[in-house]
């Protein structure tokens, strides 16, 4: 790991699924400490972008770094990484899915345990420790042996963010946290997404939450068919974006919700 | 002499076929689901030529008829120079077509796995093997315990089969009981009892299974 190297660096990544063409040429960098928002049309590739940074699609060109060192691809012959190695990447990146992915047969803490004790070899005691801690942080003390199905998605969303927070990543990636959750419980996931991006956590997030993008992210990046066509700051690209496609695309969210 | 006088007189000959009949149930039961569990390991991930091969000889185990295999073991292999006994003989046929039989129930339960299950694991860094035992394996059990509470009833019937190869089992107990008097019925409607006691017993854990499950939220009632 190399401090000054982006935590995530994309360069030119290409992706196709049979056939078709659903990457073509993405660039990005994100800083420490930034929280960067990718927005865009459904279908427009972001989340198959987000889901290349941790190698859970494997890119078909293009090159992927996480605190400067390579994912997925090893050596001179640049050769694909064993099991082993790309587990050893992956667990410096975590990700929150959509459709929250816990594990139903294990309680709540031992969902955020999990990883830490069987993926970075934490002590029990000290896993335990940190996950009491986390758990408070997103609200769900009481909840510790419940399991996953009795609770609410925004309370199954929190865990989520938790089980991620534990593996105390450089990097956490979120896939449309909120598309699936009712309204009402939206709020309470943002407001913990919120918090983290204050606590100065790198966070790169797929969303199509518009105010939140414009209150948290440090950047935004409107993919268009598999390309970046704008990146800006969120004052800028939601007041005054450079591109046509950019002001169009807002133009119809401002409709459909006001 | 009665019918309980001559079973009360045999009891001794009941006594041993239920203690032959519970080791080779017991025995068999669990190694056939350690086999298992290693099979749908073995079959997880890319299909592949050895995968492939595997899934061939599950397959072929279960068309098999359950004595058409055990004749194969315990006579058949002598003739390419292996002698088995009948224990071992038993072993080898009841753990083996019963594991197959298992196998496919795991495989079954993991094709219906949500596939978020095991992203969010590669997610988290887990390697194949921790993810397999830790996260799915887990889930696949839970989810499967009617399938294997049949399975398991099966297993013991086939048990049964090992009275033709003479292993003195409880089949092969009434058998030897109502030889000696020319009286089946009492020693056969005792032997019945017996295997339908193993069974309830047998339902009464998978019930246990069935609560793990359910408080999770993984069956419903």
């Amino acid at each position: 790991m190399n401090k000054s190297a982006p935590v995530v660096e994309i360069r030119d990544l290409h992706k196709h699924f049979a056939g078709v063409q659903v990457l073509r040429g993405i660039n990005l960098k994100v800083e420490r400490g930034q929280t960067v928002s990718v927005l865009g049309s459904s279908g427009s590739g972001k989340s198959t972008m987000l889901r290349c940074i941790n190698w859970l699609e494997v890119p078909d060109g293009g090159e992927i770094y996480i605190g400067g060192d390579r994912m997925g691809i090893k050596g001179e012959q640049a050769k694909a990484m064993s099991n082993r190695e790309l587990a050893a990447m992956r667990a410096r990146t975590a990700m929150v899915f959509q459709g929250f992915n816990l594990w139903p047969h294990l309680t709540v803490l031992q969902n955020v345990t999990e990883a830490p004790i069987h993926v970075l070899g934490v002590s029990r005691k000290e896993a335990n420790d940190h996950a009491v801690e986390l758990l408070e942080k997103v609200g769900l003390s009481h909840k510790h042996d419940a399991y996953p199905w009795s609770l609410s998605g925004g309370q199954r969303q929190r865990v989520a963010i938790a089980r991620a927070l534990a593996m105390n990543p450089e990097v956490i990636l979120f896939d449309e946290p909120t598309s699936a959750l009712d309204p009402e419980l939206v709020g309470e996931v943002l407001a913990v997404m919120r918090s983290l991006a204050e606590d100065g956590f790198t966070m790169v997030i797929v969303t199509h939450e518009m105010e939140f993008a414009r209150a948290v992210s440090n950047e935004v990046v409107f993919i268009e068919k598999g390309q970046i066509i704008e990146r800006a700051a969120p004052e800028k690209f939601f007041t005054n974006s450079d591109s046509e496609r950019v002001r169009q695309f807002l133009g119809r969210y401002r409709t459909t919700t006001a | 002499m009665n019918a309980i006088e001559m079973l009360w007189d045999n009891l001794g000959v009941f006594a041993e076929g239920l203690q032959n009949t519970l080791i080779l149930f017991c025995v068999s039961s669990v190694f056939a689901f350690i086999l298992a569990c290693c099979i749908a390991f073995l079959l997880e991930g890319q299909e592949n030529i050895p995968r492939r091969l595997l899934r061939a000889v599950i397959d072929l185990m279960r068309m098999l008829p359950f004595l058409i295999f055990l004749y194969l073991l315990y006579y058949g292999l002598p003739n390419l120079g292996i002698s088995l006994d009948v224990w071992a003989a038993g072993f080898i046929a009841l753990i083996t077509y019963h594991g197959a039989y298992f196998a496919e129930i795991l495989r079954a339960a993991r094709t219906s796995l949500p596939a978020g299950q095991a992203e969010a694991a590669y997610a988290h860094g887990f390697i194949n093997a921790t993810m397999y035992w830790r996260i799915l394996l887990p889930q696949m059990v839970m989810r499967s315990g009617p399938l294997f509470g049949n399975q398991l009833v099966c297993l013991l019937k086939d048990t049964a089969f090992l009275s033709i190869i003479t292993l003195m089992d409880l089949t092969a107990a009434a058998s030897a009981v109502q030889a000696k008097y020319f009286v089946p019925l009492p020693p056969f409607i005792l032997v019945i009892a017996l295997y339908w006691s193993i069974t309830l017993i047998v339902e009464a854990l998978l019930r246990r299974l069935a609560r793990r499950a359910q408080k999770r939220g993984l069956v419903h009632e």
